[in-house]
């Protein structure tokens, strides 16, 4: 079992992806048999994942790879492969898991739309891409199912397709990670013309192994910037995040696998899984690629928490929030600590796909209304979804003790506190977790405390069917406490391929204390300014100018409409009136040309050749004209003619002789 | 005054001037014919007057000529007489000066 | 078995005289009759042909005017065969497209032959005589049954194809003036220690250079190409963009780069520069463009831009190595293949829209998915093929392509990966406007995919999942021809 699964890998994705293909071709329109299968897919991958899982804890390390030719051009041949190592196993359960949640859920969610069927084959085939990224051993097949994770993310965003929003916001998201993938691209492609293979490991001749990345040298650098692009598309990272929160125009279901498992993740596994590109040549941790990392996590994880401050849509306050942790992953990434990061992407997975259905929860309840000016008061109407998010908000603003988010965070904290380049990061993060709780908290008073507005009168609970997943997604991300403390750190050390030791000693870490006091402070703010709110936001009435900046998302969108946006549209109507008048404009020259020196021979025909002929025509004709008018009809003219004529003959003879 | 050949050629050339004159001067299409006449007779003349002035042997050349000339006069008066009559029956005229259809 | 190729050209010539013959609502049956001639020939070809043999194949050859050193001299290699079957591929494609009369049709038959022709010529005066034998159908299908300018379209199309081929022959009479043969093979042996000297090489390049460059087309000679796309009559634009186009392509692999190596590697930085300007200027002006046709013809230009991107990369210097030199030409051919296939479909599907709309502005649909979702559905998938998405076929080319040039011509490469953006905001901005938004009133009565579409569409679909999943097989059938080149070029 254990080394059957590791060579037959492929089959995690390739069930949700054959769900898929069946629901779309083969169920038709049957609501029940296209959800039941969605589901079975989900719950076979599940099954899968967890003998992977098992697979994997076999030895510290583990890692088992499974390499083949894709296709062979010339005498040459494209290598792919699947790969299980802790890093896979890790995404899978949690990936599987989380999209199990969100399949139950959208059963309930989805019950009234029309289109029901064609959403579970989507998203079926959403997790099946983003598993396919996780397996793959080879940078090339991570691109390929990482472009497939974009379509999906496209079908599923745009899948209210009869809504304009709705449509403008997959295709904003398809390019604007499509801008990263150009790097991303390039350089895959600059990879494999240094190293010569896209493989990640092939017994010490793969790409991220030593022998290639000593041969890379000083390319390595711009390769890892390159493929950073990518992930800076995928993860919504500055400046390339405008998207995701656009992205919120999806089903709620939607935005909890976008935010939770699969496409926002992928780029900071991507990170995770090329990051000897990134560490090599490190001198105390620190490289120009980290680095760079760094400072985009940072600015990104800063910027989008302020964001979060000044909105009112539920779910796009959740998706700022998520921004700004992909920046904090981004930062642990950058700064050593990979285990952390992961471990903050799977806690988050947990705990953000909580938020999201949470808020799903919500605006089923409340038939679909998203402003949280109009919600309040649900804690008596939704006692769930009520402390299911009060569980999320506990883990997203990083509460420590009892829940994931918290430990995880603290990880983080730690590693930046360590970071030799600079320790602004680190003040910046403590700064982030005071906004993360502040905002959450302002969320939450708006929608769960305070009294009943407009749309929250008539809330109700929804059904089993939507609770039930918010209940082990809770739990889930309560339980995961258990291997993430730095007592024993069994997560860290299993992604790390290390054993893990129980010491209660090192349970208790000053970091804690400092994450505590911070996140609490966030709470008494929060609590504070936010405890009376009505139609203002109380920052709105204190600095409007402020509040404005970051409700209109610091203008960037608006900035890149006019700047990038402007130019390349600029450039196309360029590129088409060049093509219209200036290349086209030559050949229609060189036509005229032709024709103008037709129309010059043609008058030389008719001017001087032409009318030569007829000249002389004219001119024979007049002189017979002449000579026939000489001819009167008149014989005895004639006559004295001919006889004139003799008479002329004979002098000439005579004068001759 | 012996009759010497210039006598004959200078008789004759009078008369084939008369003849011209005729046929030059007059409208009336039967006088040009005789006109016509008079030269063909003039010409006639002449051949007669080499033949008898000419050295011997005598051959019948100018003879059978002068005889061969009265017999086509003979032929074309009456040919042009038709033709006359034939003009007149179609233009009730005679006049040439009326008679201009060839003209080109 | 030789007398194949020659049955293959020879067949359509009589299918159209069936065709011509026959009834008016026959002719399409007849015409597709003689298509299943001629696709079983072409996979007989397949079948037989030898894809570890490198060189000619099915070579058949006799004298025809020995004084000019004109020969009946044809033969298949691994890239002869490709066009060919993508030729055999396409023509019934495009006569299911459209219900046209016998003209149509038997028009459409004479350019088949002419392409079959053109592909597997190996001497000079025959290949150029079916070159030029493919451009009076083509001509006179925009002539007749065109949109509304397709006077001037088709003038233009061919008095502008037509300069270029006179340029062509010129040259090649000045080849044949040095070297006394018409045959590429001896044409191509020579070309390496130099095939002309002094000026009259350049004269002789420039000469060829233009001739295919009008026909690929090649940024800035690319002009007739929207203007004859858009107003050709579906059917013919699908043969227009799915093969002819590649008549140019193919003339750059066989002639030019094998016959002035030299005189490529000291132009080759100015050519490069041409085909990235085709590709990121075409994508732009694609961009800019309401009419779907002209939308897709500039996409057109575009793709084949990758063509010529790596043909240029790895002939403008010997430094190429021989993975970078496999990659591209692979890359090439593949997509040459992909993109006849997928153009040809794109062109389908507008041709589709056009029939049921009586208009193809980009703004005369809204929200199409609502009425008719299996063929935006199906439509997607040609879209995302020619965006280059993985898993479909047209990603497995432009990778390859990338992949060869990116090692030789770095930035060149690294500004053609432009076009891979600005062509997924166009193919964007298509489907937002064309399937997406509320149901526009003018398409209330927009019917989805027929039966008989579908049974079009289902293969032609299938086929760019096969290529883009299991591309072997089509690797297959040029592998041995893309060492034997890249030896050549080497």
């Amino acid at each position: 079992m254990m080394h059957w699964i590791a060579g037959n890998v492929w089959l995690i994705p390739a069930v949700p992806f054959a769900a898929s293909l069946l629901i779309l071709f083969v169920t038709g329109p049957n609501r029940k048999p296209a959800a039941s299968l969605a589901i079975a897919g989900q719950v076979a991958a599940f099954a899968l994942s967890i003998a992977a899982f098992v697979a994997t804890l076999q030895t510290p390390g583990f890692r088992a790879f499974h390499n083949f030719t894709w296709f062979t051009f010339g005498t040459q041949s494209l290598r792919i492969g699947f790969v299980l190592d802790p890093l896979a196993a890790a995404m899978f359960v949690m990936i599987t898991l989380v999209g199990l949640c969100i399949f139950v859920f959208s059963i309930g969610y989805m019950r009234a739309d029309k289109n029901f069927t064609r959403f579970f084959a989507y998203l079926s085939f959403f997790t099946a891409a983003m598993l396919g990224v996780v397996i793959a051993n080879s940078l090339l097949l991570l691109f390929v199912c990482w472009e497939l994770v974009g379509l999906a993310s496209y079908l599923l965003i745009g899948f209210w397709i009869e809504r304009p929003s709705a449509a403008a916001a997959a295709k904003k998201a398809f390019i604007t990670t499509r801008i990263g993938d150009l790097g991303f691209f390039i350089g895959i492609l600059w990879l494999y013309g240094k190293s010569g293979t896209l493989l990640f490991y092939d017994g010490g001749r793969g790409c991220i192994e030593n022998a290639a990345l000593v041969s890379l040298g000083a390319s390595a650098t711009f390769i890892a910037l390159l493929i950073f692009c990518g992930a800076v598309g995928k993860s919504g990272q500055f400046p390339l995040h405008v998207w995701l929160p656009d992205a919120m125009e999806g089903p709620t279901p939607v935005s909890a696998l976008i935010h939770a498992a699969t496409m926002v993740a992928a780029g900071v596994f991507l990170l995770a899984r090329v990051y000897p590109l990134f560490s090599f040549g490190a001198i105390n941790g620190v490289t120009p690629s980290l680095t760079v990392v760094v400072s985009i996590g940072v600015i990104t994880a800063v910027m989008a928490a302020l964001i979060a401050l000044a909105q009112f849509d539920i779910k796009r306050i959740l998706a700022y929030s998520t921004v700004s942790q992909l920046g904090l992953m981004m930062v642990s990434l950058g700064v050593g600590g990979v285990a952390a990061g992961i471990m903050h992407l799977i806690a988050h997975g947990f705990f953000k796909a909580l938020l999201f259905l949470g808020a799903g929860s919500v605006i089923h309840g409340l038939h679909h209304e998203q402003d949280i000016r109009k919600m309040g008061g649900l804690r008596f109407a939704m006692p769930i979804t009520f402390i299911a998010y009060a569980v999320g908000l506990m883990n997203l603003s990083g509460v420590p003790f009892f829940f994931s988010g918290g430990w995880t965070k603290e990880e983080i904290l730690r590693n930046t506190a360590h970071w030799h380049a600079s320790q602004v990061p680190h003040y910046l993060m403590l700064a982030g977790v005071i906004l993360t709780a502040l905002y959450m908290t302002r969320q939450f008073i708006y929608v769960f405390l305070g009294s009943r507005h407009l749309a929250s009168v008539q809330a109700h609970e929804s059904p089993k069917v939507m609770t039930r997943p918010l209940i082990v997604l809770a739990a889930c991300s309560i339980l995961l406490v258990a291997v993430l403390t730095p007592a024993w750190p069994w997560f860290h050390n299993y992604l790390n391929g290390e054993r893990a030791r129980f010491n209660i000693g090192l349970l208790i870490q000053p970091m804690i204390f400092i994450s505590l006091a911070l996140v609490a402070a966030g709470f008494a703010i929060g609590w504070f300014v936010y405890r009376n709110v009505d139609e203002i936001d109380p920052l709105e009435h204190a600095q409007p100018w402020l509040f404005r900046l970051l409700e209109n998302k610091f203008w960037l969108d608006e900035l890149y409409d006019h700047t990038v946006l402007a130019l390349a549209r600029t450039a196309a109507r360029f590129a088409d009136w060049m093509d219209r008048y200036v290349w086209d404009g030559f050949v229609r020259l060189a036509g005229g040309l032709g024709q103008l020196f037709g129309i010059f021979t043609k008058g030389f025909d008719e001017n001087a050749i032409n009318a030569g002929g007829d000249e002389l025509t004219n001119r024979t004709r007049g002189f017979g004209r002449v000579m026939s008018a000489r001819h009167s009809g008149q014989i005895q003219t004639y006559l004295g003619v001919i006889a004139i004529g003799m008479l002329a003959l004979l002098l000439i003879y005579a004068w001759l002789t | 005054m012996t009759p010497t050949l210039q006598l004959f050629l200078i008789i004759s050339a009078a008369l084939f001037c008369v003849g011209l004159l005729a046929a030059l001067s007059r409208r009336h299409a039967i006088f040009i014919l005789i006109g016509i006449e008079i030269m063909l007779a003039a010409a006639g003349l002449n051949f007669i007057a080499f033949w008898r002035f000419a050295p011997p042997p005598h051959q019948p050349t100018g003879v059978m000529v002068a005889i061969f000339a009265i017999a086509i006069a003979a032929a074309e008066a009456a040919v042009g007489l038709a033709l006359v009559i034939a003009v007149y029956r179609n233009y009730r005229t005679t006049n040439v000066d009326e008679l201009d259809q060839l003209k080109g | 078995m030789a007398y194949l190729i020659t049955l293959l050209i020879i067949v359509p010539l009589l299918g159209a005289l069936f065709v011509a013959s026959a009834r008016g609502n026959a002719a399409r049956g007849v015409a597709l009759f003689f298509n299943l001639l001629t696709a079983t020939i072409a996979l007989v070809l397949w079948r037989d042909f030898d894809t570890t043999a490198a060189g000619m194949q099915f070579v058949q050859r006799h004298v025809w005017i020995p004084s000019i050193g004109a020969e009946y001299l044809v033969g298949i290699d691994g890239l002869s065969l490709l066009l060919v079957l993508l030729t055999s591929l396409i023509f019934p494609f495009a006569l299911f497209a459209q219900r046209m009369d016998r003209g149509f049709c038997a028009l459409m038959l004479i350019m088949q032959s002419a392409l079959y022709g053109t592909f597997t010529a190996q001497n000079f005066i025959l290949w150029f005589l079916f070159y030029e034998m493919s451009l009076i159908p083509a001509f006179l299908l925009i002539k007749i049954w065109g949109g509304e300018n397709r006077d001037r379209a088709a003038t233009k199309f061919f008095l502008y194809t037509f300069l270029g081929s006179v340029a062509m022959l010129l040259s090649f009479l000045g080849i044949y003036f040095v070297r006394g043969t018409f045959d590429f093979a001896e044409l191509a042996n020579a070309g390496k220690t130099g095939l002309l000297h002094g000026n009259i090489a350049w004269f002789a390049f420039a000469g060829i250079f233009i001739g295919l460059a009008v026909k690929v087309p090649l940024f800035p000679f690319h002009t007739w190409l929207p203007d004859a796309y858009e107003n050709a009559p579906t059917g013919a634009a699908m043969v227009l963009t799915g093969v002819l186009s590649k008549m140019g392509v193919y003339g750059f692999i066989r002639l030019l780069l094998p016959l002035f190596p030299n005189e490529i590697r000291i132009v080759g930085p100015w050519l490069l520069a041409l085909a990235v300007c085709s590709i990121v200027f075409a994508s732009l002006a694609a961009w800019a463009q309401s009419d779907l046709k002209r939308m897709v013809a500039y996409l057109s230009i575009n793709h084949l831009g990758y063509c010529m991107l790596g043909l240029f990369a790895i002939t403008t210097t010997s430094a190429a190595s021989t993975i970078d030199t496999h990659a591209a030409l692979s890359g090439v051919f593949m997509q040459i293949f992909n993109h006849g296939v997928t153009a040809a479909a794109l062109f389908y599907y507008v041709g589709l829209l056009e029939e049921r709309r009586g208009l193809r502005g980009i703004n005369n649909f809204g929200g199409l998915m609502q009425r008719a979702p299996l063929l935006c559905g199906w439509m997607s998938v040609a879209i995302f093929s020619s965006l280059g998405l993985p898993g479909l076929n047209g990603f497995i080319g432009e990778f390859l392509i990338f992949k060869g040039s990116f090692a030789v011509a770095a930035s060149f490469t690294a500004i053609a990966v432009l076009g891979l953006l600005f062509t997924a905001i166009v193919f964007m901005r298509m489907m937002q406007s064309l399937f997406s938004g509320p149901l526009a009133e003018s398409c209330g009565a927009f019917p989805d995919l027929l039966m008989s579409e579908k049974l079009v569409i289902v293969p032609i679909t299938l086929l760019m999942f096969a290529i883009g999943i299991v591309p072997q097989f089509i690797f297959n059938i040029f592998n041995s021809t893309v060492v034997q080149m890249a030896r050549l070029f080497a």
